[in-house]
């Protein structure tokens, strides 16, 4: 079963139906009984940052997502993503989850913001399973992004500046563009995500 | 690079899709589900819905369509028509919707985008400014563009901007059901006036309009409803005139 965290930012129906037609069961939870009992757990999110923190904190998660994102796959998705890093910046400065070295503020762009719309993937890594979907397009809307060292980037988006599309530190990942509202594509990134943590799994359990 | 947007526009009625704009004679023209289902499959980057109902039955029945499509469609949805309060936002919002958009609503209170904003994020408040030349100048339009406020439409795009919108959905009563091209003087004035995205609204005939509108000014999104409802023509038609014309596009 794959637990979505449920904690009140942002609708995550469509989240839930993108891994329901990879075939797997899906709960939307925020109770730490049923994430223990999940194979991924996947945390999603619209809104600001330090809202977001304010959520978990409120539901007493912080110390569980950081225990459960050591011991099994875990997908930060838009705003779930951003909270993978050490802190935000949005709203004045919060603690994130640490689970990837790095920082979130303001994208610095001539561009317009938020960065709305569908915008290309540019691999960082060629030797890794994201690396058939260059130039593939997925939609991001955010005006606020990760700072990180280039080892933990597997895929970037260009906007005057590069954006980290797909992170990842070990078992642990973030999307910064919705996968679940961008089309087959997303579909099939998710696909690549649950297909490369299942191999992962036999080793962490 | 990102890529420009097309986007089909539903408006709906009473739970169905209805050839919109004249409001006399509204003819049912199918499923709303069904309809952005198909469209995202055949490669639109984005929906929109524009509840036109006059009841609250009718109203409610949006919720229960934004419910099935947020299941079912895998492209963002905007909903507009109708948003009044910030109950009317988050209600919409929880149903599954990724945006929502404001017109009259926010012109006659303009705190319900700095609420909004400031609640759910810029990027799901969009404010719908329907403008009309009037002079040297553009008017806004409410009451489905027959309305004039007198105020001066490019002024109200740098407020929404001020107050938070994360995008505008700009509308040329002048072009629109003209089906002669999109208003590019009204389209390039308010793209140089403000810093947030803009979907260009009203006027498209056929797909060279699209290529136009892009090649001509910044917009970041075009929308049509006639074109693609009376099935004239398809997304993909579209995509590929784009696509000619070096437009840069998404090809799904």
């Amino acid at each position: 079963m794959i637990a979505i965290v449920d904690y009140g930012m942002g609708n995550v129906a469509s989240v839930k139906t993108a891994f329901q037609r990879l075939g797997y069961e899906v709960e939307i939870t925020d109770s730490v009984a049923r994430l223990e009992a999940a194979t991924h757990v996947i945390l999603p999110g619209v809104g600001s940052f330090q809202a977001a923190v304010e959520e978990i904190n409120q539901r007493n998660l912080v110390k569980p997502l950081r225990r459960l994102a050591k011991e099994k796959p875990f997908l930060g998705i838009c705003l779930g993503m951003q909270l993978l890093f050490d802190k935000g910046y949005e709203n004045g400065t919060s603690d994130g989850l640490g689970l990837i070295p790095g920082e979130v503020n303001m994208i610095e762009t001539e561009y317009i913001l938020p960065h709305i719309g569908w915008n290309q993937l540019q691999i960082e890594n060629n030797n890794q399973p994201f690396a058939s979907f260059q130039d593939k397009h997925v939609y991001f809307v955010h005006s606020f992004q990760a700072r990180t060292e280039q080892q933990y980037l597997v895929t970037t988006a260009d906007y005057g500046t590069k954006i980290p599309g797909i992170v990842q530190n070990g078992h642990v990942y973030g999307m910064q563009f919705h996968p679940e509202k961008s089309g087959e594509v997303g579909v099939d990134l998710l696909k690549v995500f649950m297909e490369e943590t299942n191999a992962d799994r036999g080793q962490l359990a | 690079m990102i890529a420009k947007r097309i986007i089909p526009c539903l408006d709906v009625k009473e739970g169905k899709v209805v050839k919109g704009t004249n409001f006399v004679g509204l003819r049912e023209l199918g499923d709303p589900v069904e309809m952005a289902s198909n469209y995202s499959k055949d490669g639109a980057d984005e929906i929109i819905f524009l509840d036109i109902s006059a009841t609250n039955e009718g109203r409610q029945t949006m919720v229960d369509i934004v419910k099935r499509t947020a299941e079912q469609v895998f492209v963002p949805f905007t909903v507009g028509g109708g948003v009044r309060t910030m109950e009317d936002v988050n209600r919409l919002l929880k149903a599954g919707a990724d945006k929502v958009g404001m017109n009259s609503a926010a012109v006659n209170n303009p705190e319900l985008i700095t609420e909004s904003s400031d609640r759910f994020g810029a990027q799901c408040t969009v404010v719908a400014i329907d403008a009309k030349r009037v002079g040297g100048k553009w008017h806004v339009m409410t009451h489905g563009g027959s309305k004039d406020t007198g105020i001066d439409a490019i002024e109200w795009a740098k407020e929404a901007e001020k107050r938070g919108a994360g995008e505008i959905l700009l509308t040329s009563v002048d072009t629109d059901g003209v089906k002669d091209g999109f208003d590019m003087l009204l389209t390039d004035t308010v793209v140089a006036a403000v810093r947030i995205p803009v979907i260009a609204s009203g006027g498209v005939g056929k797909p060279e309009h699209f290529q136009e509108v892009f090649n001509k000014t910044d917009v970041s999104a075009g929308l049509a409803a006639s074109i693609f409802h009376e099935n004239t023509f398809t997304v993909k038609q579209v995509k590929d005139v784009c696509v000619e014309q070096g437009v840069n596009i998404r090809e799904a």
